[in-house]
């Protein structure tokens, strides 16, 4: 039997000080016992060093993206900042059409961070990545002064690959094609805003955010003509879709009636007078296929868990470039536009 | 100009206050109930008001609401028999 | 949801719309020679917008957006006194969102927030009261802006802290009332307005009989309104029958929702705390005759005019409104939005140059965001 005692912590106190990002002993101990110890990165040096397969594969592609998070509160129904830090960038690769292998993963943390809340943020990265399969093999921490920032931020960078053959892009996209999208929309907005507490409204409502990769492995693999994916992150699923359009010169209709949303969503909305389509999402994606593959993408979507509610809200017309419009449910129709500056609440 | 929207008092949570707690699709806010309390604060619950920057300002009006629903239904019927009176003024043409 | 649902059916909506049809015809309108129906209120200009009313109704009526819009109206001179004490570092400055963007002539409440202000959104005046009980060392201005609908909000809340006596709250009142605007469009001998849709939830807390000069002095209907899509189609149609049938009456469409007196608890809060301004300034309309409120004597420990020295007349009454801004010609009904020369050039929701492109009540901003396609072709 191999019984071994749990390590004696080496560190001190309950939250993160300046010490903690000097470059001594007080470092090195909140980076091995708070991230190495978890994510069990294979190289002790500052860099990871990666072979894969499919890379060795000629014709594929490396694909590379970046980003940074920053949430109010940091731990929110559904999620926290370290499980958005995994998924945002995992669907950043996937919508192009890549696997995604590896991430790095670097930390901004406010002096007086607890550390039980580092722990938690770095266990749910973790589990995330897993539930992925990407592989979180290198990071850094920066601790800055209090309200330098804000408890933590985090950016991640990912590393995948496309295979050969793949091009998914906007440009890609052709009137006629169908929009699809994986579930119901703005959880992740609603929720974040109930959540900070200043509009004091309580719902049961949960973030959505989940990695999307294994959703469009399955779709390409059944829709193998899948023109192009984005998730619908910031600025909602207006955003995503004026990008589109602009990117493709082709213009979008969608239904009013076909757009998926919770009746919690819909309060949240009708109480603080706001539109559900610029609402953030993080597990939420709008991709287009030609017409005569919307069931059988819809069919391979049905059957994985990130795409069970996947529906089509609209089609690609013939232009004007750029422009996307809204079949409301009275049969009317509206500009959808991108939005200025950030939705705030009103009253009138 | 004045969003307002239907709420559902589901629970008092301050007598003196005047304070309850109002549920739309779902989303509770707690909200004052002075310009809707005429009585006991228990007689409002289960009823449904038009909320506005957290005040219940208006107990809906069941009654009215049916109404207003009969007479927009009425216009479908007037407009149905107009029609059938349409065809069959133009059989009736038809036949002639 | 309840109450809502129901008045959103498509299926309603077409007999509605054929009825609609059928009097638009009865009264000879046609796109030439529209009828031409104000909305007054804002809540009205963004479900038409919304629903897109105005292209499912026909051609031969006419809709002019009213000044129901209480962002839009606001004069510069009180956003600029509103950063002035915003940035007072013992202030904590709560607001409803709608303010934020509105152009002060130095700068908005977003920008004076990101020069350090100390500005909080909120929901509802009471979570200003609830910030100023938990802030005992600062003070708590609440803005306190909007038609009769917002009033007793800001009515109670101050009654509220006079109970509990919370010293370090107090509201700077911009409240504005719905029918002083109403006379001085009617009395515009440009105006070509034949009938009016009322704001249903203004006169949830007034009632009915304010707009009674609208039929009897003025010959023109008036129907007030709800705010679902139904609501509005059938109030229009009301405003046509009544048109067709040569009646000028008060109706109430909403029923559910409006009583004919009003709300006696929020009138008498109102009638405790407030009192008629001899005049108050309307951005595109100018000064109009006893159609602001203040705070009364009795509660001027919550007047934040006194607290701060801003007494309305106190500061400059001269601030220009931006040149080449044509809000006030949109508001009156003399020209549509995209007439305006600065239209989606100077004046866009990105870079508002007048109120009417802030707020998405604006007639200019809900051109924009809903049909700018259109209004550019």
């Amino acid at each position: 039997m191999n019984m071994t005692a749990p390590k004696p912590s080496r560190l001190r106190g309950d939250r993160v000080t300046l010490a903690h990002g000097g470059g001594g002993k007080a470092m090195r101990d909140l980076i091995d016992e708070v991230f190495t110890d978890v994510f069990q990165p294979e190289s002790a040096e500052d860099q990871a060093r990666l072979t894969h397969d499919a890379l060795l594969e000629p014709g594929a592609q490396l694909a590379f993206t970046t980003d940074s998070f920053v949430v109010s509160p940091v731990e929110f129904p559904g999620g926290d900042i370290g499980k958005i830090a995994v998924c945002g960038t995992v669907n950043d690769l996937a919508v192009g059409g890549a696997k995604p292998l590896w991430l790095s993963a670097a930390f901004i943390i406010e002096e007086g961070c607890e550390i039980a809340l580092l722990r938690r943020i770095v266990a749910s990265m973790q589990a995330e990545a897993r539930k992925a399969g990407v592989k979180i093999v290198t990071g850094d921490t920066k601790v800055v002064g209090k309200g330098a920032a804000d408890q933590v931020f985090v950016t991640t960078s990912g590393v995948g690959v496309i295979p050969k053959g793949r091009n998914l892009r906007a440009e890609a996209i052709q009137p006629g094609d169908v929009a699809i999208v994986n579930g119901v929309l703005g959880d992740h907005g609603a929720a974040i805003m109930a959540a900070r507490g200043d509009m004091a409204l309580s719902t049961d409502l949960q973030s959505d955010c989940q990695s999307l990769n294994g959703l469009i492995e399955a779709v390409i693999e059944a829709v193998p003509e899948v023109r192009a994916a984005r998730d619908a992150t910031r600025g909602g699923l207006a955003s995503s879709l004026n990008e589109l359009a602009n990117a493709a010169g082709v213009s979008i209709e969608i239904d009013e009636t076909a757009v998926p949303l919770r009746p919690e969503v819909r309060g949240v909305c009708e109480i603080l007078g706001l539109d559900p389509l610029y609402l953030a999402n993080e597990g939420t994606l709008v991709l287009f296929v030609p017409a005569d593959q919307a069931e059988a993408a819809l069919g391979a979507m049905h059957a994985t868990s990130a795409g069970r509610d996947a529906v089509a809200i609209g089609h690609v017309g013939q232009g004007p470039a750029g422009r996307v419009t809204m079949r409301t449910l009275f049969g009317g129709q509206r500009l959808v536009d991108m939005l200025v500056g950030e939705q705030l609440p009103r009253i009138c | 100009m004045c969003l307002g929207i239907p709420g559902q008092i589901v629970e008092i949570t301050d007598d003196e206050r005047l304070m309850a707690m109002a549920e739309v699709s779902g989303v509770r806010r707690e909200v004052n109930v002075a310009c809707v309390a005429t009585g006991p604060l228990d007689e409002l619950l289960g009823k449904w008001a038009l909320i506005h920057v957290g005040f219940a300002m208006s107990v809906i009006d069941e009654d009215e609401a049916a109404k207003t629903l009969e007479a927009l239904q009425g216009l479908g019927e007037a407009q149905e028999t107009l029609e059938a009176m349409a065809d069959g003024q133009s059989a009736l043409e038809g036949t002639q | 949801m309840r109450f809502v649902e129901e008045f959103r059916d498509p299926v309603a909506a077409k007999t509605v719309l054929a009825a609609i049809e059928k009097k638009v015809d009865e009264i000879g309108a046609t796109a030439e020679k529209p009828v031409h129906i104000m909305e007054i209120c804002g809540g009205h200009t963004h479900a038409i917008f919304r629903y897109g009313l105005d292209k499912l109704t026909p051609p031969g009526i006419e809709f002019i957006h009213g000044p129901g819009c209480p962002v839009c109206v606001l004069p510069m001179s009180r956003i600029d006194e509103c950063v002035q004490v915003a940035e007072d570092p013992n202030v904590i400055f709560t607001t409803f969102g709608d303010a934020m963007r509105v152009p002060g002539s130095k700068k908005s409440l977003l920008q004076a927030k990101a020069d350090g202000a100390d500005i909080r959104m909120v929901y509802s005046p009471l979570d200003a009261l609830e910030i100023a009980r938990r802030n005992p060392e600062r003070e708590v201005v609440f803005f306190g802006l909007g038609f009769e609908t917002t009033t007793p909000s800001t009515a109670l809340s101050i009654q509220q802290a006079a109970r509990e006596s919370l010293s370090n709250f107090s509201v700077f009142c911009n409240h504005i009332t719905v029918p002083p605007p109403i006379r001085i469009l009617l009395d515009d001998p440009h105006m070509i307005l034949d009938g009016f849709v009322g704001p249903g939830h203004v006169s949830m807390v007034i009632g009915t009989h304010p707009y009674d000069f609208i039929a009897e002095d003025y010959g023109k209907p008036i129907v007030v309104a709800g705010f679902e899509p139904l609501d509005l189609l059938q109030s229009v149609l009301m405003v046509l029958t009544q048109i067709a049938e040569g009646r000028a009456e008060v109706e109430n469409q909403y029923g559910r929702i409006v009583p004919e007196h009003g709300n006696p608890v929020s009138l008498a809060a109102i009638a405790d705390v407030y009192e008629t301004r001899p005049s108050f300034e309307w951005r595109g309309l100018g000064e109009i005759d006893a159609s602001g409120l203040r705070i009364r004597e009795a509660y001027r420990a919550f007047d934040t005019e006194e607290k701060f020295g801003i007494g309305y007349g106190a500061g400059d009454r001269s601030v220009q409104e931006p040149e080449g801004c044509a809000c006030g010609s949109v508001m009156t009904g003399r020209i549509k939005p995209y007439q305006c020369p600065q239209y989606g050039k100077g004046c866009t929701p990105e870079m508002p140059l007048g109120a009417l492109m802030v707020s998405s009540e604006g007639a200019c901003a809900a051109y924009f965001q809903y049909s700018a396609v259109e209004a550019a072709e």
